[in-house]
């Protein structure tokens, strides 16, 4: 785990310095072409205190032991500390992935299931056809036109995460209402490709076990066909989904980067975008490295949720060290 | 219970049993004939069978053939447009789309569309067209019109269809500069279809020789590999992109930033792929016949590449069957971000990032119409990859 995440760091960072040029020097371009005059002075001395006249290898090392201390470095266009611009929006975007996630599964789980025990009926061509379509619209555009329709039949407004007189309000039961309000379309605009997916995975997962000499046993000695289902197919065929939890997070983040852009969703998404295309380095590279971490420590325990879910995986895990 | 259990087996003291070897030639088919069905299924080749089992999936089939015919349509897209897709119609600057009419007043006509009257309304500031019901414009097939170079290289006008030069004529309607949507749309199928492809040949290279060297080799060749991908999956792999992107000079030409797009979606897509080799490889490494060709004294690449991977090929080729459509919605999102192709490169990415405000949604929906070729493509790839899959293991 933690070489995993000293590599990440570094790729990380290595991404980040990757486009030529720097934060002053855009800086720069910003002033120029706003008419503004430069002088070399107040350039180099800006370089100077963000450390960017130092070599990659400095800079990184720095970088990295000020993360692991806790402290993640500077905003240079928000010209504030990094946690405190991501502060605010993470928990946002924490909210709308858990919302995502939990869609997902409420809609994937039945209908895969369906799909599996009624394999080539109408219905499982049909619900895979409609999985697959969210799967194919590309997510920008099912947010714009959700929006439009929201606008134009129900009357309301969905951009934004709460209504605009909520904002900079403390926690109230209005406002709590209003913000799972605007969550609706963009967790469902998010969790349409994810959703086809695992539609798919559970039908595939649970016909592979339906198929075994087992369930034939477990039917024919008369077990209620409900119960032959849950008891062992379905919970062997969940063993990809408990494995699959920490990498979900990177997709859905990437997913939900676009979507808030289209929605204007404060959520982290935005600002790292902004933040990469103008290099301001320390806000994109901690806030990366912070997904990164989580999303190991997400894989690392879903590993031990799949030891408890199946004894075969912790016992072979041990014989082969 | 004082007998004792009686064996099915014969008695001790009885007599030794007579061993019999008939000396008659033996010939299977006097004790099992097979019928010529039978016959049939048992000698077809490995590949057959995949075909019949692949056959059976009728979306998949047919999917298939979809897919191939928009393909091969792509080597035509200069003369399967109505216009050069470059060509803007300054006087027909957001028309909607038009139908093609056969009669008109009562007497067949053959294929044709109204004329159409603008008017500037000026309350909302923009331009209404209506039909002219008195002007017909007449279609023809096989004819010559707008100019174009075929790939760039060979000048022609042939076209399927097209309308006298200057006329009306935009089934699918016209964009903001008054160019032809339809055409537009065929033309970015070569740039959209092309991107999944060339992308996943780079995915599959990588991931053949990166999975295969980790699973054939095995102890720390495998742990880095395993690192590297546990890595890039844990980062979101639009942030990836965006700085992938980013590093490419500006000054590029449109075709260099093609392939540097598809290298980049090809770059960060195989961990999957490199992670099923790797895993069919470990079990696969310890079979006979490898342990037979290493003794025989054949190299790791010639023992990986020759007899290891052809034995999951179908199984890989699937898998990445259903990759393709990651790599043309990516394309669309990186376009959209406006980090993907830039004019005049046409692709349907590039194309909806024009239809990315509401407005469009509003006023002009027809600009939206692109993404309807996206998703046929892509779930015509999915039911193809289904079907792929299934026939992938022909025994099953």
């Amino acid at each position: 785990m933690i070489p995993t995440l000293v590599l990440a760091s570094i790729v990380i960072f290595t991404i980040i310095q990757l486009p030529p040029g720097d934060y002053v020097e855009s800086y720069i371009g910003e002033l120029l072409a706003a008419g503004e005059s430069v002088d070399l002075e107040r350039v180099e001395y800006l370089r100077a205190e963000y450390g960017l006249d130092q070599p990659m290898w400095k800079r990184y090392l720095l970088w990295i032991t000020n993360f692991v201390q806790g402290d993640f470095g500077y905003s240079f266009e928000n010209q504030r500390p990094v946690s405190e611009v991501v502060g605010n929006r993470l928990w946002l975007t924490i909210l709308v992935s858990f919302a995502t996630i939990i869609l997902t599964w409420v809609i994937a789980f039945p209908i895969g299931i369906y799909s599996a025990t009624h394999q080539y009926s109408w219905g499982d061509y049909g619900l895979t056809f409609l999985g697959l379509l969210g799967l194919a619209t590309p997510n920008f555009l099912l947010a714009l036109v959700m929006m439009y329709f929201a606008q134009t039949i129900f009357g309301v407004s969905i951009g934004g995460l709460m209504d605009k007189e909520f904002i900079d309000q403390p926690m109230s039961w209005p406002k709590f209402w209003s913000v799972l309000e605007h969550l609706i379309v963009p967790t469902v605009v998010i969790g349409t490709a994810g959703t086809a997916a695992m539609i798919r995975r559970i039908r595939a997962n649970l016909l592979d076990e339906l198929e075994k000499q087992y369930v034939i046993t477990a039917r024919a000695k008369g077990v209620p066909p409900f119960k032959a289902l849950v008891k062992y197919p379905l919970r062997m065929s969940l063993n990809f989904f408990v494995a699959d939890i920490g990498s979900l997070l990177p997709s859905i983040i990437s997913g939900a980067e676009i979507v808030s852009i289209v929605l204007s969703l404060q959520t982290t998404g935005p600002l790292l975008i902004t933040a990469l295309k103008s290099q301001d380095m320390y806000l994109a590279g901690s806030f990366l490295m912070f997904l990164a971490t989580l999303t190991v420590i997400g894989v690392l325990l879903s590993d031990i949720a799949l030891g408890f879910l199946d004894p075969r995986i912790r016992l072979q895990g041990g014989a082969d060290k | 219970m004082s007998e004792k259990p009686t064996s099915a087996l014969p008695k001790e003291d009885t007599k030794e049993l007579h061993h019999f070897v008939s000396d008659a030639p033996f010939d299977l088919r006097s004790v099992q004939t097979l019928t010529p069905e039978q016959e049939k299924i048992y000698f077809a080749s490995q590949l057959t069978l995949m075909w019949w089992k692949f056959k059976k999936h009728r979306v998949a089939v047919w999917s298939g053939v979809f897919l191939l015919v928009i393909y091969a349509s792509v080597l035509f897209s200069e003369f399967l447009s109505p216009w050069n897709y470059q060509t803007k119609h300054t006087k027909y600057i957001y028309v909607p789309p038009q139908g093609i009419h056969l009669f008109h007043d009562g007497k067949f006509e053959g294929p044709f569309v109204y004329e159409l009257k603008r008017k500037l309304n000026l309350e909302t500031m923009t331009r209404e067209y209506t039909q002219d019901k008195k002007k017909i414009v007449k279609l023809s097939f096989f004819c010559s019109g707008d100019n174009y170079h075929w790939m760039g290289l060979i000048s022609g006008d042939n076209h399927l269809v097209c309308a006298p030069i200057g006329k009306p004529f935009f089934l699918l309607g016209t964009d903001r500069l008054g160019r032809d949507m339809l055409s537009r749309i065929i033309q970015g199928a070569r740039i959209s279809l092309t991107i999944g492809l060339i992308g996943i040949a780079v995915s599959f290279f990588l991931g053949i020789v990166i999975g295969g060297a980790a699973g054939y080799y095995g102890g720390w060749v495998d742990m880095v590999v395993q690192r590297i991908i546990e890595v890039l999956q844990s980062i979101p792999t639009i942030p990836l992109w965006l700085s992938l992107s980013a590093i490419m000079p500006a000054s590029w030409s449109p075709i260099l930033i093609y392939f540097g797009i598809t290298i980049i979606l090809g770059l960060l897509d195989w961990t999957g792929l490199a992670r099923a080799v790797r895993s069919k490889l470990l079990s696969l490494r310890e079979e006979d016949y490898v342990l037979a060709a290493r003794l025989i004294g054949a190299g790791p690449s010639r023992i990986i590449g020759r007899h290891l991977v052809p034995g999951f090929m179908s199984h890989l080729i699937a898998s990445a069957t259903i990759t393709i459509p990651t790599m043309i919605l990516g394309e669309t999102a990186l376009s959209f971000l406006g980090l993907g192709l830039r004019e005049p490169i046409t692709s349907w990415g590039v194309l909806l990032n024009e239809a990315q405000n509401i407005n469009v949604v509003a006023i002009f929906p027809w600009l939206m119409i692109p993404v309807v070729p996206v998703i046929l493509v892509i779930i015509a790839f999915n039911f193809l990859g289904d079907g792929l899959r299934d026939a992938a293991d022909p025994y099953k």
